[in-house]
């Protein structure tokens, strides 16, 4: 057996490198900003069709993530998928005719919603609804619609 | 037949009393684990003989395993015009699966079958007894400080063979097959999550450690005080540590990341 204060030395090293370790990965391999909740409010769109959009999927505005979609549910009297995000407090100037669609990061990416603000004075408070969207763009349904389309002009 | 069915029945009662010494064994060690808390002294004996010996085969295992996971997944990757997420697929496999399930393999097969043969040998010299003649409880004495030792080191090393391995996949990467450092850690950071994915790994290797710890000593403290005895309590506790971790790594994996 080794002498006890450089046993004691080791095992410090050994504890210390392992809660090094686990820091590295919560700091630099997962996001753990993420997990802190930031300070946010939340405001609602409605869509006609939110396609693949998920719960955690990025809220962006001209390409800055500035929240996340925290909840999606469908309305039985629309008909329509009503999604809600919460926005970080810091961007608290979005204006009340801000105009919210459903983008797909890349072709197969995954998607996000992206806002685009309006020009109105008044800005959206906790709360707040987003009037203006536009649904996601289903793939199929375009490429559906383009070969039908194609059909019919060469009649 | 009379024989066949003798012999099941003789092996599904020596199963399940051992199963039941394996439990009260295990009660025994978590009672006696308060009375470590007075002798750190024992801990940290423990801790250096487990843990710190451990690290450098930990270290190096996980910085190959990250180096072959960053060639294989580049190869693989590459085809489809992806390596940018190089960095996703290391650290996603190293941190869920591959980072507790080898580190918990290499600790029994490192740490475990020591721990066995030691108190094995501790049996059948009879020191257990002496001890016990002397009014110390072997199973507080003995047992516990270096349960204790097994189940606090396990994380850590799991923790560390999963670092390892995420830079070794970066320097095989970034380093030699040009995929862009940038997008290796920001598309990492981007699909991990701390929750989901490091902590889960975590769970898991507490689990393990905790696991691996138990067989290991019960199997020292059960076995047969004989050289031979000694020598199969080992092999047992690397063959049977290595099929609960596996087991296990399935049960808990359905329940993770069951549903996305």
């Amino acid at each position: 057996m080794q002498h006890t204060s450089t046993q004691d030395t080791l095992v410090g090293l050994f504890v210390a490198s392992g809660i090094v370790g686990l820091f590295f990965l919560a700091l630099q391999v997962s996001n753990l900003s993420s997990f802190v909740e930031e300070d946010s409010y939340t405001i609602t769109a409605r869509f006609e069709n939110s396609g693949g959009l998920k719960i955690k999927s990025p809220v962006s505005a001209s390409g800055v993530k500035i929240g996340k979609v925290s909840n999606i549910s469908f309305d039985p009297d629309t008909y329509q998928s009503v999604v809600q995000m919460s926005i970080y407090s810091k961007y608290n100037t979005l204006p009340d005719d801000t105009t919210a669609s459903i983008f797909t990061a890349g072709l197969l990416g995954e998607q996000y919603v992206n806002l685009e603000p309006g020009g109105s004075d008044i800005f959206l408070q906790n709360g707040g609804k987003v009037e203006i969207t536009q649904s996601a763009i289903i793939l199929e349904k375009a490429i559906g619609q383009f070969l039908f389309k194609s059909a019919e002009e060469k009649k | 037949m009379i024989q066949f069915l003798q012999y099941l029945g003789k092996s599904t009662r020596t199963s399940f009393t051992k199963l039941g010494r394996g439990t009260y064994f295990l009660l025994q060690i978590i009672s006696g684990i308060l009375s470590v808390i007075p002798r750190p002294r024992l801990l940290l004996n423990q801790m250096y003989s487990i843990g710190v010996l451990s690290f450098l085969i930990i270290t190096t295992s996980g910085l190959f395993v990250g180096m072959v996971l960053g060639l294989q997944g580049y190869y693989t990757l590459s085809d489809f015009g992806a390596e940018e997420t190089l960095g996703v697929m290391v650290a996603a496999s190293l941190v869920r699966e591959l980072g507790p399930v080898v580190t918990a393999l290499l600790f029994a097969g490192r740490a475990g079958s020591a721990l066995t043969a030691e108190i094995g040998l501790m049996k059948a010299t009879e020191q257990l007894s002496g001890m016990e003649m002397m009014a110390v409880d072997p199973i507080k004495r003995i047992i516990s400080p270096r349960f204790l030792a097994g189940f606090l080191s396990m994380p850590l090393l799991a923790a560390l063979f999963s670092a390892v391995g995420i830079i070794g996949g970066q320097l095989i990467g970034s380093g030699l097959l040009g995929v862009d450092e940038g997008a290796y850690w920001s598309q990492m950071q981007a699909n991990l999550d701390f929750q989901d994915d490091i902590i889960n790994g975590v769970i898991k290797s507490i689990v393990f450690g905790f696991v691996t710890s138990w067989i290991a000593l019960f199997e020292g403290y059960d076995t047969i005080p004989t050289s031979e005895g000694v020598s199969r309590a080992t092999t047992r506790t690397v063959v049977n540590s290595a099929f609960s971790i596996l087991g296990l790594d399935f049960i808990l994996t359905t329940l993770m990341f069951g549903d996305d």
